[in-house]
């Protein structure tokens, strides 16, 4: 199937039959060294239409994107905009081309206050104060036409996620886009603010704006889309009316094959507690509290997800659990493995492995691997004092690297070569590194956290079957993870922190995202219906903004 | 101690803040841009060196000025080049242009004038005059403020009224331009003004630019302001002190002009009261000499404040795939 052949805009505003499409693609090419990111690459888009392309990490998504949006330059093809070619050779063209572009890792100054953002690049004259009072009635009349409250003069970094997304929203509009591409928008947003967020978009929709939506999570393609085009391998796969598809056919194309959406497992059979925290609380180097009381059992051959935003205390526990609280934190409470209490304070991670605590941190790039180490030394650390990989005073490096090779196989770690630094494997595969080596030393408990972050489905639907088979051969498993649906899939109980606290315990058979969404919003008792506005993130949540993974 | 030496401390402190202030303000427009520079140092080195030779060639303060300038932005040119252009490592290429200039000046020096790497002393109109502010005079009877204004703020060189007027400047500047808001941003995150549609490498340069003619200045001074000619080193680590003045002023205009004048009035202290006797014991002139480099490496250890750097600062910006 072709691009040019399925595409005709279901919601499209009505006068769409007439004029050109918003946006032509012609056989867009382009190669980095010896990677062709995108081959050939064709698709319209309708005018007032909303337009989901989807794909696995490393399609080409992005990079073709980035294209339309003149931040690189095609080596090959033709943009057109509303049927005229629009010369777009860089950012400052494409933005007069009227495309604007909310990117992942949003590009805002966080010292700066949502005015000065706004207007950074389109000001009107060399003095600021005149587009500063401009943008400020501009931003209180798009405020009130598309749900897209900000206060004006807050100074961004202490905005939470979902209102520093409406600023990259705001700065598109204020520079009169009339196509808007969001990459990856909901990734980092509560159920309740990607909620709004579709609000916003279906709004502008309504006023004949053109949107673009990458995104990997194909319950929101197919809530919100009207079209959507396929990516795989730097291809244009098809592009497809969203309700003549569904899910499965959606996740087939993007991989290729057939794929299992749902986690498959057997009802869990726990067994004795394996890991007890008990009133666990912490206090940060600066004063602020971020664990306040913390309660929890996990139990040999169960999984307990915990849900929340991101920096509502997760991160903490889950160094405490590690062994690596932050220098200079106050730590009160119990941890318990097996009944032996653990050291709060002054401990070291390898104490904790001893004790049979295998750990999966948040941030692969940063705490579970070093990205400039080859793929077998990377398999290693952690056990690398096993008398197992010692030979006299040295390392046996043979052995090592024997292992790492097993464990690629076994893993299906692509590519299939060990001396590869670890920073030149995809997310996904990188993450299979990690997993890897934490599984293969078989722990009683296994902390896990967002183990599919940044990672492609099929990598996905491999890492979970991986965490099922733990814990049915009766490891104990602590999951955190900030996507609802993994939660929900994974977990045999779930827990939702919100600052600090264990808000309340699901079955998840018995819940809802609507539910665990109020939870994490800080809502007690969760049955209430979601209210008007949007939950903000607790003040000191720390937005995922700086973190600058790939 | 009277007010008379009071005043004359304050003087004293004025006139020794001035190239310490100049060479902060320098730093903060190529820090605030994302340019982290250690070659202040180098450049004033130069740029002094350069107007003690052309003051002493040619007899025109202008034309030291000139040179120093000149010679401050060929410096600025090879940072810019190697942390914009090339995306180096900026401390390297700072201690680099530290090195290149403590050299170049001595020799230079030795091969033009064969004084040991000095320059000729300069007098008359190769130095820059005393400028006395209107009504000095006659306000000078005036009780206490008269001779703050005669004594202390009058009878300077016009290189202290420029650092001291570039101080609302910059802050005018920084806060109230779109030049300003970009480098601000510049220097934060690059990507926010790259995708804005403006160039980094453009504000970038911009802004290494402007550090050089600062600097440029702020040597001239020191050759034929506060001294008359060129001496070897003759900075002293007044680069380095500016840097750790700007972390103290938290990269804020306003603030570096306090910083630079409490490392100035330190200095003055030193000259004027080079042994303090405190009953018991005495403090040494040497350590009072010390005082303004202790207080630079206790500040640059971070245990005044806390000082937030401009993030995106030493990192070369490259477009992310």
């Amino acid at each position: 199937m072709t691009a040019t052949d399925s595409v005709a805009g279901r919601h499209a505003a009505p006068e769409t039959a007439s004029v050109a499409p918003a946006i032509e693609l012609r056989g867009i090419s382009k190669a980095f060294g010896p990677v062709q990111a995108n081959k050939d690459i064709s698709m319209t888009v309708p005018r007032g239409t909303i337009h989901g392309i989807v794909g696995e990490n490393g399609a080409g998504k992005s990079t073709l994107m980035s294209i339309l949006y003149g931040f690189y330059r095609p080596d090959a093809g033709q943009i057109l905009i509303g049927g005229r070619d629009a010369g777009i050779t860089d950012s400052q063209s494409a933005i007069r081309a009227g495309i604007g572009m909310v990117f992942q890792h949003f590009k805002l100054v966080p010292n700066m206050t949502v005015l000065e953002n706004v207007i950074l690049g389109a000001e009107d004259s060399a003095l600021l104060a005149p587009s500063l009072s401009r943008a400020r009635g501009e931003l209180r009349r798009l405020a009130e036409e598309y749900e897209l409250q900000v206060d004006p003069d807050a100074v961004v970094e202490t905005l939470s996620v979902g209102h520093q997304q409406r600023v990259e929203i705001l700065k598109a509009l204020y520079r009169h886009a009339d196509i808007l591409i969001l990459d990856e928008p909901t990734g980092v947003l509560t159920p309740a603010e990607a909620e709004h967020l579709f609000r916003i978009l279906r709004g502008l929709r309504e006023q004949g704006k053109t949107i673009i939506v990458i995104t990997h999570k194909l319950r929101e393609v197919m809530e919100i889309t009207d079209n959507v085009s396929v990516m795989r391998r730097g291809e244009m796969v098809a592009t497809v009316r969203t309700a003549d598809t569904s899910p499965e056919q959606l996740a087939e194309l993007m991989v290729g094959r057939k794929v299992l959406l749902r986690v498959d497992k057997a009802p869990a059979r726990p067994g004795a507690p394996v890991l007890e925290v008990v009133r666990l609380e912490m206090v940060d180097r600066t004063g602020v509290t971020r664990l306040r009381g913390v309660d929890l059992t996990v139990r040999a051959g169960e999984i307990v997800g915990i849900a929340g935003v991101s920096g509502n205390g997760q991160t903490q526990l889950m160094e405490i659990l590690g062994g690596y609280a932050e220098p200079g934190a106050r730590v009160t409470g119990a941890v318990r493995m097996n009944g032996a209490d653990l050291p709060l304070t002054r401990t070291d991670a390898a104490a904790r492995r001893r004790a049979g605590i295998g750990n999966i941190p948040e941030d692969r790039q940063v705490e579970g691997l070093i990205m400039d180490f080859s793929c077998w030394e990377n398999t290693v650390f952690g056990h690398h004092r096993d008398p197992e990989y010692q030979s006299g005073p040295l390392m046996d490096n043979d052995r090592v690297r024997q292992r790492a090779e097993r464990l690629i196989a076994q893993f299906d770690v692509r590519p299939a070569n060990c001396h590869l630094a670890a920073r030149n494997f995809s997310g996904g595969n990188q993450q299979k590194i990690v997993v890897a080596r934490e599984i293969e030393e078989k722990p009683a408990l296994l902390l896990v956290g967002q183990p599919t972050r940044g990672v492609d489905i099929g990598a996905i639907e491999f890492i979970h079957r991986r965490l099922i088979e733990m814990r049915d051969a009766g490891a104990a498993i602590l999951l955190v993870s900030v996507e609802l649906d993994e939660i929900m899939g994974l977990s045999d109980r779930i827990v939702v922190m919100f600052d600090g606290r264990i808000m309340g315990e699901r079955q998840p058979d018995q819940t809802s995202a609507a539910e665990l969404g109020m939870l994490m919003a800080g809502v007690e008792g969760g049955g209430i219906p979601p209210a008007q506005g949007q939950p903000r993130a607790h003040p000191d949540a720390r937005p995922d903004l700086a973190k600058g993974i790939l | 101690m009277d007010y008379a030496t009071v005043l004359q401390i304050l003087d004293s402190a004025l006139r020794l803040m001035t190239p310490l202030l100049l060479a902060c303000l320098a730093g903060l427009f190529s820090e605030r841009s994302g340019i982290f520079d250690i070659g202040l140092e180098g450049k004033m080195l130069i740029a002094a060196f350069a107007a003690g030779a052309a003051g002493a060639l040619t007899g025109s303060v202008w034309l030291g000025l000139g040179a120093a300038v000149l010679a401050s932005l060929a410096l600025a040119a090879i940072h810019g080049m190697t942390a914009i252009t090339f995306r180096g490592n900026q401390l390297i290429s700072g201690v680099a242009i530290n090195f290149l200039a403590s050299g170049l000046t001595v020799l230079l020096g030795q091969s033009w004038f064969g004084l040991g790497g000095r320059t000729p002393a300069l007098e008359g109109g190769a130095r820059f005059a005393t400028i006395t502010l209107p009504g000095a005079e006659a306000l000078r009877g005036v009780p206490v403020v008269g001779p703050l204004y005669a004594e202390v703020l009058s009878g300077h060189t016009l290189p202290v009224y420029v650092a001291l007027a570039l101080v609302p400047a910059t802050w005018w500047l920084l806060y109230r331009t779109r030049f300003g808001l970009r480098l601000r941003a510049v220097g934060d995150n690059p990507a926010s003004v790259d995708t804005a549609g403006v160039s980094v490498v453009r504000l970038r340069w911009a802004a290494v630019a402007i550090t050089g003619v600062l600097c440029g200045l702020a040597g001239a001074y020191l050759a034929a302001g506060l001294s008359a000619g060129f001496v070897k080193e003759m900075t002293a680590g007044r680069g380095y002190i500016a840097l750790a003045a700007l972390i103290f002023a938290n990269w804020m205009p306003w603030r570096a002009l306090g910083a630079t004048f409490l490392f100035g009035l330190m200095e003055a202290v030193a000259n004027r009261y080079p042994e303090i006797d405190l009953g018991p014991v005495t403090i040494p002139s040497m350590f009072m000499s010390a005082l303004p480099y202790i207080l630079t490496v206790i500040i640059l250890a971070g245990f005044i404040g806390r000082a937030t750097p401009p993030r995106a600062g030493g990192e070369p910006y490259v477009k992310e795939r």
